[in-house]
This record gives C-alpha cells, structure tokens and sequence, in this order.
C-alpha cells in the first residue's frame, strides 16, 4: 500500500489497463506550464466529450490561448474520460484531474465548461459530480470554484440554468478575460458569490440565470422572464471585430495521440451569408466577419512550423463564400506544396467555381465528394432558402466525375417544414440522375461508382428562423425513410439514415426551458453520460426521467410554437432579430428564396454588434 | 541523408505514448526542427522511419534505436538539441550517428523492473521460481494460445527487496524470439499467483549484441 491506496488503484497501474491511455496523461508538445504559486486564478477548462473530440476543438484552442495569456491565469484542459477510465477512477475515487498539472478539480477556482451540442448535458454534470462539486449553482455557496459555461449551445441556456453560475454568451476571446479580471478583484477583495454575479452581469454577453425570474402560464408556457437585481433585461451575445487583430493560437498543443481533427484547423470567416432557414450557425454566428488571406496564410505558416501537422484545414461554415479564396489557395499552396502538407476545404458549394479550387488543392487524392442539398425538390429547397440547383448539383457531378472522382455523398435532411412525399421521391430522383450523369461523363467506369445519401431528421433550433416549428414524430419520421428506400432502386445508391431517437432528445433539449433541468439531472444520475455516443444513449432513460418530473416530450418537441409566446431563450439576443426570423419564415411557407447577403442586405440585426466595424455579407 | 541512426529515451509521461503515435511524435518534431524526413516512394508514400524494438505502452526506455533517412543535411552535434527542443516531454535525444551495425544484429536487452505488491513475498520464493529450468507460459499470439518457454529469453536474472517492491535486474533477449520482459510478471500470474504482483513495470537500460557488446 502507498499512502494507503492499494497498488492496482494507483494512477500508472490504472494506465496499463485502460485503452489509448496517452489521452489521459498530458504532457502534450505545447502545452501550457505555470508555476502554481505565481498565478491567482487557476482554471479548468472543460470539455464535455473525449480528448479525441475535444483535442480537435478549435474554439477550446483559441481560448485555451487567450486565458493564458493573462499571466496571473493558468488554464489547463480536462477531458472526459471514456468509460473504462471512468470506471477506473470511480473505483480509486480518483477525482477528475487537468491534463497539464495533473491535480484534481478541487484545487481550481473556475470550472469553465465548453459546450457545442446539447447531448453534452449529462457530461456536464457528470464532470462536476467526479471534480467532487455539487452540480446545482444553488449547492454551490461559496464564490469559489466559479462554474460557467459558453459554447453555441449556451444560446437556449435555460436546461442547464441551475447548474451555471453564469453562461458567457458569444465569443470569449475577451468577454472571458473580462471574466476573469473580475473575479481576480473579487478572490482578493473577499466578495460573497452573490455580490460577483450582480457584478459579472454587466460584463456585456455575461447571463446570470440567478438573476432571472422565469414565471409560466398554467399551459406551460413561459409568461415572463424578469430580470432582477439589475441585471439586463437582454443578453447581448459577444463578438470580435476584427478577426485579423483577434488573437490566434499559431502554437496549438500537438496530441501525441491521434485525435478527430489532428491537423491544423485555420479559420478563415464568421458567420454566413446564406441564411438558409434551417441552420442555426448561419443565423447565430453573425455579423459576417473575414480575415485577410495575408493573415490567414501567415497564421497558417506560423502554426504548421510550430506543429509539425502535414495537412491544414481551412474553417468556415460556406468556403465558397470567402472573397479571399483564391488568393489564400495561392499563397498557402506556395509554401505547402514543396513541403508535401495537403490542404483540405471543406463546406464548398457546389459549383464550378468550387470545383476548380478543389482541383488546385487535391491533385493527388481523389476520393469522395460530399453535398449537402438538404432538400429533395426545388420547391423544398427554395422554402429552406438553400440555394443550390439541381443543375448547379449535376454540372458539378459532371465535372467530378471527367475529373476522376467516383463517389458521391448527398446530405438531405426529412422532416423539414413544408415537407410533402413528392419531396422525399425527389431525393431518389437526384441520386438517379447523379448515377445517369456518372454513366455519360465518368472518365474510368471500371472502377465503378458510388453514390451515398444519408438522411437526418430536421431538428428545429432556437434562433433560426425555424424556431416556431413542430419537430416531426419519429413513427412519421421512420415513415418517410421507408417511403425514401423504397423509391431507390439504383443498386449503386446507398442509403444511411440517422435513427430518430437521439434527434428527439436533441429536439426537446434545444428548445427546452429550466422546468426540463429536473430531467437533465436525473438522467445523469441514472448513468447518463458522454451520450453523444451511441453507445452511452438511452432514449428510455429520457423518457422516464421526463415521466418522472411531468415533462411532456410533446410539448417539447412536437408542439408549434405561437409566433406571440415568450420563447425560453428570449433574454438572449444573438444580434439577428426575431422580426428577421418571422419574415423569413413566412418566406419559407411561400417557398420564396430570400437573396443572400452578398447580393442584398435583409437587415437582420446582426451588423448592429458592430461598432462601426462592416459586416462582410 | 541516408543511413542515420538515433538514440534517444522514452520516460515520464510519454511512456503511454504507443508505437504508432510514437513515429508521427517523431516525425512532426523533426519538421518543427526544421528537418524533413526522406519519403518513401511508390504509390502510397511513407516516411522512412523505424524503430528497431518497438516499445510496449507503459514501459520506459533510455536506450531507444531509431534508424531514419533525411532531406538534406544534419549536423551531429546540433541536431539532438535542436530536436529535444521540439519534442514533447520524456522523449530525449542522446546522439545521431551514421548507423553501422544492422538493426538485426541487436540480441540482447538489459531491463530493470520493479514487482509492486500491497504486501511483499519473500525474495527467496521469488528467485527460486525464476530458477527453474523450464517456465512455459501460454501466449495469446495472431493464432491463438501456444505454449512457450521464457526462460530461454532470459539470460541473466537478478532481485533486490525495498519495502513492498521486489526490483528485477535482467538481461533478455531482444529479438528472435522477443521475450517482453512484462512475461516475468506473467509466468508468476499464470503458474505462482500467490508470488504475482499487482503492478509491474520495467524499463530497457541497454541493447547488446549476440557478444553482448553494446550495440550501437
């Protein structure tokens, strides 16, 4: 026995048994070492899923940077672990550790979660409850550990209000250092946890739940959000002006593991132009704001020396849309090509213009090509405002396919309002005449041709223009999936659905209010965690916590909303207005397309975060 | 520039750094050095890198041999630090060399290894089971369960006590066959559980040759 825990519960026997056991020991080129004694906030950042997934975050990169660089912060990363480490250290009671320093949570001031996906919930909690820190904020008396909680989830953050002792809404480049200057004041000045959440709640994008009284109709409904003690009446998400002066991590941490996104990730813009009414990013992600390819290349430069990584990724939600491409292609291709680093693009349109980019890029490897055309007729797509044409989509092809390339991926989402069966008989249609399109012009057809469609189920968000809608049931669901396979009869076309259930959680969670946290909770201490994965998802855990507390999934989930309600998340104003959403869902019911930013400016609200800098749409 | 050999050691925490990541490791700190390493060609084009005795996770090493191929020049006296610089922690470089000896001509490993226990047998019981003239073990291999003797693999073996721990001082061989000296630990799992302990861990402190002349 050493310091009486029995030696098969010690930290390097426990690594001999657990899989890929590099994701828990840190040690990582790059990363962050401080003197604990020289810094006056020590901060877990936490990430609600794998070091594999969290490792490949780029907004965990980016802000793991910035909160270093103040040099009285020490900020290091926890991970969850998967569930053979978990039950390793449940079994040590072994609380959970940052990477850098290896010391437990309990040793931390803050615990700052990042969350991206509402299915992260329960890990959330399950973090909490293994850094041995009650999960409610109410149980939380004392100012120190600070729990708080940013991410784009955080736009509805009602189910996890009572956990949070705040959100940071936005980007945290500087709202977090904001944060953190705070809190510094209020450690050193003795503050009670009260009086540093009254104060934080004037930080612009801060929301502090505590500070908001939520009543309801006696149909369920929100009547009321009442803000108290001072604290604003509307959350005004945060963003950075200037992208080209915002800071960026050009010496990220380089895994010694293999990671999801193990290479290096450069972001090129923020937000769309788009605006395609399905698609929450598009809405809360803006004003449109681009870096300068000058910048972009030299960032890019900076971080492939500092790394090592033989590949980079250019990040944005439409690539295509980025006025820089050329250039930026050009003056990275200038240094990646000598040096055998492949440079990947992802989120193109499907276009012309597109493809020659793609060409340039790729001339070694010619694999798979993915589309995402959402919707299956031009009607449909029109009323999502996805403006992509069934010749645009084959004139591609075309060209793909003269081109080499002998597999097709088609994204399309079912149960998008307006929906009928000729929509989803058009889906069939489309991978017939991609199949047709590969039999004239393909180059080489012994190698054969594939052709892929996968389905999800359309989940309506908070804050799209799509947030009033009923999430279809998963009998309908199941439904029109049977009726898509049935109309393919091609033998090269594949079809992958999603199954339903995860996605009606997911619909209940991101249009919940705080009534549902009961649920959250509970599902977490019936085991719920890292549900993201399939493996870990139990769609009757949910069901019978929602049956627990009286939480009815149709009011959730399949319920219209009336465009007059008070929406849950209505004290977050994410910069685009509802007046915006309302026009363009009414657009969508006339199945008219709305002209995208470039070509005429709605007035969505967005430009106004901006002071006196340009949206780019 | 071909034909370039490295020592180097594998400790701390990137002891759980397995094989595969190990290379990749390797290979991006060479490029964060401002090396490239030589590709392969052919079809699918691979860095030319390799490890003479790969590593299991867990166990440490100060005697590592790598043998690789560079793009221009490198420069033996600058080079080791210009690469630990790059490196994460626990990997260091020692030297690199033009290699000389083949990596097949390496026979002999001198591994030091500590038995951790919760309450510690008799060191007696311990050497008298490892001085048995046969200790035939069953491996899982690709093709399924064989029986195979350890003790051929182990030419020199030797114990000391210290508190709960037993450490083991051995020389096993390297390769044809490979005896992994995790295997001791195993031979008492499998025929003398009640010596078996609840931890082990080894570390490699040297390669030899079949003369047991240090191999370089």
């Amino acid at each position: 026995m050493m310091n009486g825990v029995p030696v098969e519960n010690t930290f390097p026997a426990i690594l001999q048994r657990v899989q890929k056991p590099a994701r828990y020991t840190g040690g990582e080129y790059n990363q962050i070492m401080k003197e604990k004694a020289s810094v006056d906030l020590r901060v877990a950042f936490c990430f609600p899923d794998t070091y594999e997934i969290g490792m490949s975050n780029l907004g965990m990169k980016i802000l793991y940077h910035t909160m270093n660089s103040l040099d009285y912060v020490w900020c290091e990363r926890v991970f969850a672990p998967w569930s053979d480490m978990y039950e390793e250290m449940k079994k040590a009671k072994m609380p959970l550790y940052a990477l850098e320093s290896g010391d437990p949570l309990n040793q931390f001031d803050v615990i700052a979660f990042s969350v991206g996906y509402e299915m992260a919930y329960t890990t959330v909690l399950d973090m909490l409850d293994m850094a041995g820190v009650p999960v409610r904020s109410a149980d939380r008396e004392s100012l120190l550990p600070l729990v708080f909680s940013g991410g784009s989830a955080g736009v509805n953050p009602e189910p996890m209000a009572p956990f949070m002792d705040l959100f940071v809404i936005g980007e945290g480049e500087e709202m977090n250092n904001e944060l953190l200057a705070l809190l510094r004041k209020a450690k050193r000045e003795g503050w009670d946890k009260k009086s540093f959440l009254r104060e934080a709640a004037k930080i612009g994008g801060v929301y502090v739940p505590s500070l908001y009284d939520v009543s309801y109709h006696s149909d369920g409904t929100v009547s009321e959000i009442l803000p108290v003690e001072g604290a604003p009446e509307k959350v005004t998400k945060r963003i950075v002006e200037d992208l080209d002066a915002a800071p960026f991590p050009v010496s990220p941490v380089v895994p010694s593991t293999e990671v999801v996104q193990d290479r290096v990730n450069l972001e090129i813009f923020r937000g769309c132009v788009r605006g395609c009414r399905f698609c929450q990013a598009g809405h809360i992600y803006r004003p449109i704001r681009a870096k300068k390819p000058e910048t972009v290349i030299q960032q890019g430069i900076e971080t492939l020396k500092n790394t090592g990584y033989e590949e980079v990724t250019l990040l944005s939600l439409s690539s295509s849309d980025y006025r820089g491409l050329e250039p930026l292609c050009d003056g990275l291709l200038e240094y990646c090509e000598p040096r055998s680093i492949s440079i990947s693009l992802p989120s193109l349109r499907a276009d012309n213009f597109s493809m020659d980019i793609m060409d340039r890029l790729q001339r070694v490897r010619k694999s798979g090509l993915t589309f995402a055309v959402e919707g299956g007729s031009q009607r449909l797509r029109d009323a999502i405002n996805k403006n992509v044409t069934e010749e645009d989509l084959l004139n591609t092809c075309r060209i793909a396919f003269e081109g080499g390339w002998n597999s097709v991926k088609l994204y399309y989402m079912l149960g998008l309002p307006t929906e009928t069966d000729e929509d989803i008989k058009g889906i069939a249609e489309m991978a017939d005449k991609v199949l047709h399109c590969w039999r004239m012009y393909a180059k080489n057809k012994s190698r054969g041709v594939r052709i892929t469609i996968s389905t999800s189920c359309f989940i309506p968000k908070p804050h799209s223009p799509f947030q009033w809608e009923a999430f279809i049931r998963p009998e309908e669901y199941l439904r029109r999936v049977n009726l898509l396979r049935a109309s393919i009869t091609a033998r090269n076309v594949v079809y992958n659905w999603h199954d339903s259930e995860t996605s009606v959680i997911e619909a209940i969670l991101s249009r919940g209010d705080r009534k549902i946290a009961d649920a959250v909770e509970e599902v977490w201490k019936n085991g719920g965690r890292l549900e993201a994965w399939s493996d870990f998802f139990s769609y009757s855990r949910w069901l019978e916590a929602f049956e627990k507390f009286g939480i009815d999934p149709d009011f959730y989930a399949y319920r219209e909303r009336g465009e007059d309600e008070v929406l849950p998340w209505d004290m977050i104003d994410v910069g685009v207005r509802k007046k915006h959403l309302l026009h363009e869902r009414e657009m969508a019911y006339k199945a008219e397309l709305s002209p995208d930013c470039r070509k005429q400016c709605s007035a969505c609200g967005a430009a106004r975060l901006l002071n006196g800098g340009k949206c780019d749409g | 520039m071909d034909k370039l050999r490295m020592r180097f050691s594998k400790t701390g925490r990137a002891v759980y750094i397995s094989h595969l990541d190990l290379m990749h490791t390797i290979q991006r700190a060479f490029s964060r050095a401002g090396y490239k390493v030589k590709y392969s060609e052919g079809f699918n084009p691979h860095p030319v890198i390799s490890i003479a005795l790969p590593l299991s996770v867990g166990m440490s090493s100060i005697c590592e041999i790598m043998d690789f191929r560079l793009e221009g020049e490198c420069d033996f006296s600058e080079t080791p630090a210009k690469l630990n610089a790059a490196l994460p922690e626990g990997i260091e470089v020692f030297e690199i060399y033009e290699a000389e000896e083949k990596p097949a001509a390496l026979k002999w490993l001198k591994v030091e290894g500590v038995f951790r226990y919760n309450d510690a047998p008799e060191l007696d019981r311990i050497r008298n089971f490892f001085s048995q003239d046969q200790i035939v073990i069953s491996k899982k291999t690709k093709r399924g369960v064989s029986d195979t003797d350890i003790v051929p693999g182990i030419r020199e073996i030797s114990f000391d006590s210290s508190g709960n721990d037993i450490t083991v001082h051995a020389v096993v061989s390297a390769q044809e066959p490979t005896l992994n000296p995790e295997l001791l630990a195993e031979a008492l799992r499998q025929l003398a559980p009640e010596l078996a302990p609840v931890f082990s861990s080894f570390r490699r402190t040297e390669v030899y040759n079949d003369s047991m002349k240090v191999f370089r």
